[in-house]
């Protein structure tokens, strides 16, 4: 009775009595949720496109944030960097098509997603090769990111928002609003559509299907590039992200594997439910419930909707 | 010319059965098993043999483990990490609440708890299927962590929370703990291992193995000929989880001596999905083969510069042995995406029909 109490009633107890920590609880995993939604929008696009269950996108935005970061150490300056590292992005993408891709097209998804785990590996000596493993500190300022905190009198508390919590929200936002309107209404976003129905269809009507994958791959680089940068700005840029970049698994088998508004909703629920079941349930089991909460979640949700919330209908033929 | 079957006729079903119909292979394996165990234990090094060989095997049956839920069942599972964890932590709890029964047993008896958490995690796959089912396998591997973490009962309430591997001995000679020789160790590792292969070669050339991959081919389809999707899953994901949790109770009883939860982390899953991967998905040997390349390449690269007499710093081989392993991979999938035992095969065939082309 007393554990159900505590299961049950204490958390919303705690929740009506301090209504700014609630808030607080809320914000941070809000942004969090964000944070993975972008990954998870990475993954998206090139899922759709090439039916590569790309393991990499997670290690993709370390990888951008450090060539960003150890392009700035070199002495680049900062745009320049940036724009440098666009560039090293969209070459990953040529050599992934060249050398990954195309040998390998029309194998199982499972041979491809090992593949992935190959990239994965090769991206991680690589970076720490060049730019060295320790970890970074993102060059926030020189990109007139905003720094610091406002605080908020609200609900009878103080509830502090930090800036650049704020801009990786809006900047997320733009970018999702940018890919929905090059998806909807430029001739590679058809040729995108096209590519993520049907293969064949698409090679038939004429669509270059490499350099759609080159398009895509590039497009992913540029979402963990900004990824990269928001996550480096609010802690350090390492190899460390790794595990962390696994939590977009579970927002995308919430959201479903091909939808992009999925990716986002289901990163806000994933970001969202973590941070409160840490700090309202977490307590009770032990501390550190946030490494499965997500996993967890996203498991109930598949028992009930097996193909993720957005996902398109799983069809089956004998 | 030597390797053909040619003339070798069989007289019964048991013979048309075997594990070894054609009288070169039962020769081939004879030697090799001769080999594994009197000649590499009086002829190689302990450094050899306890930095390569156990590693190899254990994570062979692992490997093997993870095959038969992967390559024969048709189920994708990112869990095996947390279930050799499970075999280890089991086997610990086991030595400490039944301190005379002989470690072998334990060993053995420790795969079934295993099995029983891969049953309970392998219930969500009989509603969902393919990535969407190994994100939901990785629930499995990040809550067991937790819990070997967080659950000090299963460390005995050790204050630095990792399990030490304690001395037993059969008929008096150390097989486990500080004083267990590397040969001993070997040789214990290798009969389970051994054991265990011949099983799973039976199993799966059995009816159940059958009815495994006809749930793999097209889960409906086997439904339509009668066959029990929840059984047939749910015993996959048993057998596989009670292969792994051997595999996870040697690495720590024979092999690192004392582990912690760390050591069973997702890192782990991915390598034992690589082996099978890279070595062949639904082929046993196939196991051993991605085993070898995956557990022995890093120690071939590392001895790489040392050899070519290359200074390098250790951080930067660590960076180029992930570089080359990762480009690795991709290149053997593009060469042989069915794998290693796919090229085995492919020899074997072309050895058989020597000296002519075809």
């Amino acid at each position: 009775m007393d554990l159900l109490y505590k299961l049950f009633l204490d958390p919303f107890v705690q929740m009506g009595a301090a209504p700014d920590l609630l808030v607080q609880t809320l914000w941070e995993g809000l942004v969090s949720g964000v944070l993975y939604a972008l990954i998870a929008l990475g993954f998206v696009l090139i899922y759709k496109a090439s039916g590569v269950f790309n393991f990499a996108q997670g290690i993709m935005v370390v990888f951008a944030a450090l060539t960003l970061v150890g392009l700035h150490e070199l002495g680049v300056p900062a745009f320049i960097a940036l724009v440098l590292t666009l560039g090293v992005m969209l070459a990953l993408a040529y050599g992934v098509e060249r050398t990954m891709l195309r040998p390998l097209v029309n194998q199982p998804e499972i041979i491809l997603f090992m593949a992935t785990f190959g990239l994965t590996s090769f991206l991680i000596g690589f970076g720490e090769f060049v730019f060295g493993g320790e970890p970074k500190v993102m060059i926030a300022d020189e990109l007139y990111l905003p720094g610091g905190a406002i605080d908020f009198r609200i609900l009878g508390g103080l509830v502090s928002f930090q800036k650049i919590d704020i801009a990786a929200a809006v900047i997320a936002s733009l970018m999702v609003a940018g890919l929905a309107v090059i998806f909807q209404y430029t001739r590679i976003g058809r040729a995108l559509r096209a590519v993520a129905d049907s293969h064949k269809a698409a090679l038939s009507v004429g669509i270059s299907l490499e350099q759609i994958w080159v398009v895509v791959w590039f497009a992913a680089g540029i979402v963990a590039l900004a990824t990269g940068i928001m996550w480096g700005a609010r802690s350090n840029v390492s190899f460390a992200l790794e595990i962390v970049a696994l939590k977009a698994l579970p927002v995308l088998v919430l959201g479903g594997f091909t939808s992009i508004p999925g990716a986002i909703v289901g990163g806000i629920i994933i970001g969202v439910s973590e941070k409160l079941g840490e700090f309202y349930w977490g307590p009770l089991l032990g501390s550190g419930i946030e490494s499965w909460l997500a996993y967890v979640i996203a498991l109930i949700f598949l028992l009930f909707r097996p193909q993720g919330l957005f996902g398109e209908q799983i069809i089956e033929r004998v | 010319m030597f390797y053909r079957e040619t003339g070798q006729f069989k007289t019964s079903y048991a013979a048309e059965a075997a594990v070894f119909p054609i009288l070169q292979d039962r020769i081939g394996i004879a030697i090799v098993l001769a080999g594994v165990f009197f000649v590499v234990p009086l002829t190689f090094s302990d450094f050899w043999i306890s930095a390569v060989l156990i590693p190899i095997l254990v994570y062979s049956l692992a490997a093997i483990g993870l095959n038969v839920l992967t390559g024969y069942a048709g189920q994708v599972s990112l869990g095996s990490g947390g279930f050799m964890g499970v075999g280890a932590y089991a086997c610990y709890k086991l030595t400490t609440i039944f301190p005379g029964v002989n470690i072998i047993v334990l060993i053995v008896a420790s795969g079934f708890a295993a099995a029983a958490f891969g049953a309970l995690f392998g219930l969500p796959s009989l509603r969902i299927k393919g990535f969407y089912l190994a994100v939901a396998t990785l629930a499995a591997q990040f809550f067991l962590s937790w819990c070997f973490v967080r659950v000090p009962w299963l460390y005995n309430y050790n204050v630095s929370g990792a399990i030490e591997v304690p001395t037993r001995t059969i008929l008096g000679v150390a097989v486990t703990g500080p004083n267990a020789t590397p040969t001993t160790r070997y040789l214990v590792v290798l009969a389970i291992v051994v054991a265990m292969t011949w099983a799973a070669s039976n199993v799966v050339r059995g009816r159940i193995g059958r009815m495994w991959m006809a749930v793999r081919d097209m889960d409906i389809a086997a439904e339509l000929i009668g066959i029990r999707l929840f059984r047939t899953k749910l015993l996959a994901f048993a057998v596989s989880s009670f292969y792994c949790g051997v595999a996870g109770a040697m690495m720590v009883f024979l092999w690192f001596g004392a582990a912690e939860a760390d050591s069973f982390n997702i890192d782990l899953s991915f390598r034992i999905l690589f082996m099978v991967i890279i070595g062949g998905l639904g082929s046993l040997i196939g196991a051993f083969f991605g085993a070898v390349l995956i557990s022995g390449l890093p120690i071939v690269l590392r001895s790489v510069p040392d050899a070519l007499g290359v200074p390098l710093r250790a951080a930067t081989v660590e960076h180029i042995q992930f570089m080359v392993v990762g480009a690795l991979i991709i290149f053997f999938l593009a060469v042989e995406p069915a794998g290693l035992a796919r090229l085995w095969q492919i020899g074997k065939q072309k050895l058989r029909v020597w000296p002519f082309p075809y």
